[in-house]
């Protein structure tokens, strides 16, 4: 050897010491740890259920025994009578909804992002909180909204604002795919108009002024020079929108099971509901693979050109493209849509919260029962007014308590990931953990429940059984929003330079000194938004916990489901009307207190 | 007090190549300057001296003791290396003021905060900055900015300062006026400096000596008057000096003690004495020659003696100096003259170049083979 003083014993004692008293080390190994036991061992053991004989099924399959190895399950999916009705309908449904609900939602969500950044349209500021307050309310409630006008009375109960002054409305529009898809998108095209409206901010009008220069006109700039620039913004915005809608529960179980119109999602639930399990995973791989497709071709025609936003990130100048003589009719338009789509919904689930019956529009049918009233015999069965309802009042408790405790948890870990992603980029522990965080988007919220309640309801290798406690909920719910948190965390954590971290190492501050005074001081902001997008989140959060919830730790969109299930509606909308106060009453001090961005951690 | 020594040091980044082999001796007190183009290895040196970068192969020592052993995976953390680091970036603490921003170092090293107030105090007076210690770095210029990065890097009195292109994000004139303030900072200090920059008249002007960078290996390390007399390799020659140094093709053959060069400034002839050792044939070979534009004077009447004849090409006066292009035979040629000269596009002009001051370069080996002497 070159040099004589080697020694092979120092190089390997020292190589040893790095490796295990460097705190990133560390951190990065008991993430890749937690990460693996949480999101890949729960995908490993639904893949494994699908194919192993479960206790109830011995007696459908000769000669098996419980735990044997089987294609039965997976069989009886695709290969079997039943198939049809189990996955074919159910996923066609599910992949037309899919399809449909991010064409809409991308279309509306673009135009309106393109309107309010980049046009002189007047009431920007109004118009941009209107147009995210659909975000707000979950996409349940305004399929309650929904059948409110539109119910007719083919699956019984009262009938809708329409029918109850004789319009009678077809059952293609008061049902089924319609009136999902049209309900889905009015719900999703926020998160295009948050995606979008991001990137659009990003671009350098010069760019754009460069095209008036040479002559090309208004559409054809809009054409070939905006759209390009935002088009990893819009490709985002379709994974999300895809995989969200054709994973959700919520709207398709009240619009489209009773009238046995089913889609994957639901028909997983039912499934599951009905202790068909291993069915129930075999149909929620076939989701998880759909989502993986789609974004894996995402990903490949995004590619490079994810870099694009960057590029345009430097200008700071915009100026605004002149509306002209289209400005009032587009805000006239505008406003109606908001109306329609924002305004009405609310107003027709508070108007609703009043009637004492619904369907009946005299003076004398208004009451404030729903509210406040004592328990009446005569009114739903002895059921309080909703603030007399102790029920309320613990869901509050439980809903409150699971909300910051998961949201604080949630972004904490989300920021920790986030530090680990961003500053092991190129590495291969960086990439695996940016990778893991991501598997839980691909599975949908149902399916997630459905794993977690199937592995944590008995005693987990170390982990004792979990069923029924709080504990159970905020895992799920944090591991579930992981995608979302830990990708806030890396876009937080670009932001502090590595160079602010590299001066305090020069001056001698350790590993966790640099966190607690360098890192977290200065992702403050990412921090607050990060929460806020999980908070919201989880204060709608229905799908992902409905399996799993037990009748103590009922939440409030829990408890408006089961009061809407149980032909309820006035008290599920009154809960859907508070849940949608605190939801918005927090955005509002959000953004009062913080530039929290929405938008932040949603990009795919 | 604070001699380096580099031996050896490769640096992969990836498949990267980064740092070839790289000796450099830094000697105690010495304002030394890594020079170079961009992606060219300085600021990884200044990375692996510091601490931040972990070579594959090569070791360290600082005053002898041993601070890297890539062979042993060995790696003093910075903190233990006794230096401080100013960022290209500044790379200064957003949420902290002046002061804190200052004395963060000190309180990491937890000495008592009424040493930590006298030496910040200090520090900031000697950057003249006292006045802004409770503000916070967004509310400073970037002159200020830079001024309290020196002063957190000096507060803690290191023997060796490492600045990374430290001024390459200040206007020209701020620029000129910290070059100064930094050469007098460092001979009021007296620690060992390493300065990366791409700024060739930084280099010049602050160094006591500059080691200059193409493609991870060191080129030339020399004071920097060296640098611009006698560069090692033509790379280095066209780099440093600007106006860049006029490099013309010639051929060239030695004859007894002299050795004869024709080319389009017609015969010249130097002295063997003043070649660096070289394998002589009878042969021709190619040579380039080595001109700094100052070294051609100019005469608009034809004197009794010159080299050659030329032609204006054009002129431009700047008024303290006046760069004239000029035509001779197939080559170009800048000259610079100390202030206004009056030239008229297409003059004929008459040049004179004093032999023993041109550069001659091997121009297959691309190595400085006649040094420039003043004698």
């Amino acid at each position: 050897m070159k040099n004589p003083r080697y020694s092979k014993a120092r190089r390997i004692k020292n190589i040893l010491v790095d490796i295990f008293t460097n705190p990133f080390n560390i951190m990065v190994a008991l993430a890749t740890v937690t990460l693996a036991y949480l999101i890949i061992v729960p995908l490993i053991e639904m893949i494994t259920t699908t194919f192993t004989v479960s206790q109830s099924d011995i007696r459908r399959i000769p000669g098996a025994e419980t735990g044997d190895f089987t294609w039965f399950y997976w069989q009886r999916l695709f290969f079997s009578q039943l198939s049809q009705s189990f996955l074919y309908v159910p996923l066609r449904n599910s992949l037309i909804i899919g399809f449909s609900v991010s064409a809409i939602g991308i279309l509306l969500g673009s135009f309106f992002a393109w309107l309010i950044v980049r046009t002189d349209i007047p009431g920007k500021k109004i118009l941009s909180v209107m147009a995210i307050v659909p975000y707000m309310l979950p996409s349940w409630c305004k399929s309650l909204a929904w059948l409110t006008v539109f119910k007719n009375e083919r699956v019984g109960g009262s009938a809708g604002f329409l029918s109850s002054i004789g319009v009678t409305t077809p059952d293609w529009l008061a049902y089924g795919p319609v009136a999902i898809i049209l309900v889905l998108s009015l719900h999703y095209y926020a998160y295009s108009y948050l995606l979008v409206s991001a990137a659009l901010r990003s671009v350098n009008s010069e760019l754009e002024e460069m095209g008036e220069i040479i002559g090309a006109g208004k559409v054809r700039i809009l054409r070939e020079i905006t759209f390009p620039l935002v088009l990893p913004a819009v490709l985002s915005s379709f994974i999300l929108t895809f995989s969200k809608s054709i994973g959700t529960f919520g709207v398709p179980a009240f619009l489209g099971m009773k009238t046995n119109f089913y889609t994957l999602s639901t028909m997983l639930y039912a499934s599951i509901k009905q202790r068909n399990t291993n069915i129930g995973f075999a149909m929620s791989l076939v989701l998880i693979l759909f989502a993986t497709i789609t974004v894996y071709f995402n990903q490949r025609a995004i590619g490079s050109r994810k870099s694009y936003a960057t590029i345009g990130g430097k200008g700071s100048r915009s100026t605004l493209v002149a509306l002209g003589g289209a400005k009032y009719p587009i805000l006239i338009s505008l406003i109606v849509f908001i109306g329609f789509a924002v305004i009405m919904p609310l107003l027709i689930l508070l108007f609703q919260t009043f009637m004492l019956k619904t369907g009946d529009y005299s003076l004398s049918n208004f009451t404030s029962h729903y509210w406040i009233g004592s328990p009446d015999p005569m009114i739903f069965e002895n059921e309080p007014g909703v603030f007399k309802n102790p029920l309320f009042w613990q869901s509050v408790r439980n809903t409150l308590r699971l909300v910051f405790v998961t949201a604080i948890l949630a972004t904490l870990c989300g920021q920790l990931l986030g530090y680990i992603a961003s500053r092991g980029r190129g590495t291969f522990f960086g990439r695996l953990i940016e990778q893991m965080t991501f598997v839980p988007y691909l599975i949908p919220s149902i399916a997630f429940g459905a794993i977690y309640l199937s592995m944590f309801s008995a005693p987990h290798w170390f982990v004792p059984s979990l069923y029924g406690t709080f504990a159970l909920l905020v895992l799920v719910s944090v591991v579930k929003h992981l995608p979302f948190s830990s990708r806030a965390g890396v876009s937080n954590m670009l932001q502090i330079g590595v160079e602010l971290e590299e001066a305090a190492t020069v001056e001698g501050a350790s590993f966790p000194m640099r966190l607690r005074t360098i890192v977290f001081p200065l992702s403050k902001a990412g921090f607050m938004s990060g929460f806020m997008l999980i908070f919201i989140s989880i204060m709608k959060e229905l799908d992902l916990i409905i399996l799993i919830i037990t009748p103590k730790l009922g939440t409030l969109p829990y408890m408006a489901y089961s009061y809407a299930n149980g032909n309820f509606p006035q008290f599920s909308n009154v809960i859907a009307v508070i849940m949608f106060a605190i939801v918005l009453l927090v955005y509002l001090i959000a953004i009062k207190i913080s530039d929290a961005d929405l938008s932040s951690g949603m990009g795919g | 007090m604070g001699r380096i020594e580099l031996r050896g040091i490769n640096k992969f980044f990836g498949k990267n190549h980064v740092l070839r082999d790289l000796d450099l001796t830094i000697d105690d007190g010495e304002f030394m300057t890594l020079l170079g183009p961009s992606g060219c290895g300085k600021t990884t040196t200044l990375r692996v001296v510091a601490g931040l970068e972990k070579p594959q192969s090569g070791t360290i020592r600082v005053d002898g003791k041993e601070v890297v052993n890539a062979a042993e995976y060995y790696f003093a953390p910075p903190s233990k290396r006794n230096l401080n680091l100013v960022f290209q970036s500044y790379a200064l603490w957003p949420h902290m003021t002046v002061f804190k921003n200052v004395a963060f170092g000190l309180t990491v090293k937890k000495l008592p905060s009424s040493e930590v107030k006298r030496r910040v105090a200090q520090a900031l007076e000697r950057m003249q900055i006292a006045s802004f210690s409770e503000r916070y770095p967004s509310e400073l210029s970037g002159g200020q900015q830079q001024r309290v990065a020196i002063a957190r890097a000096i507060v803690s009195e290191p023997k060796l300062l490492l600045l990374d292109e430290p001024l390459s994000n200040l206007d020209a004139k701020l620029r000129i006026d910290m070059r100064s303030e930094l050469k007098r900072l460092h001979q009021e200090l007296g620690t060992t400096v390493i300065y990366v920059t791409h700024d060739q008249v930084e280099a010049l002007t602050m160094s006591t000596k500059i080691a200059i960078f193409f493609d991870g290996r060191l080129a030339q390390v020399a004071p920097p008057m060296e640098v611009y007399n006698n560069p090692a390799d033509l790379r280095v020659a066209d780099f440093i000096g600007n106006p860049r140094i006029n490099l013309i093709p010639g051929r060239a053959k030695r004859d007894g003690d002299t050795v004869r060069v024709r080319s389009d400034l017609g015969a010249l002839t130097f002295q063997v004495k003043n070649f660096i050792d070289m394998n002589w044939t009878d042969e021709e070979f190619d040579c380039t020659l080595g001109i700094r534009p100052e070294q051609i004077a100019i005469a608009q009447t034809e004197p009794s003696a010159y080299l050659t004849a030329g032609k204006v090409y054009s002129s431009m006066p700047a008024g303290s100096e006046t760069l004239i292009q000029i035509q001779a035979g197939t080559s170009n040629l800048l000259a610079k003259e100390i202030g206004i000269s009056p030239y008229e596009t297409e003059q004929t002009i008459y040049l004179n170049i004093d032999p023993r001051k041109i550069n001659l370069f091997d121009t297959v080996s691309k190595k400085l083979i006649k040094k420039s002497v003043n004698k």
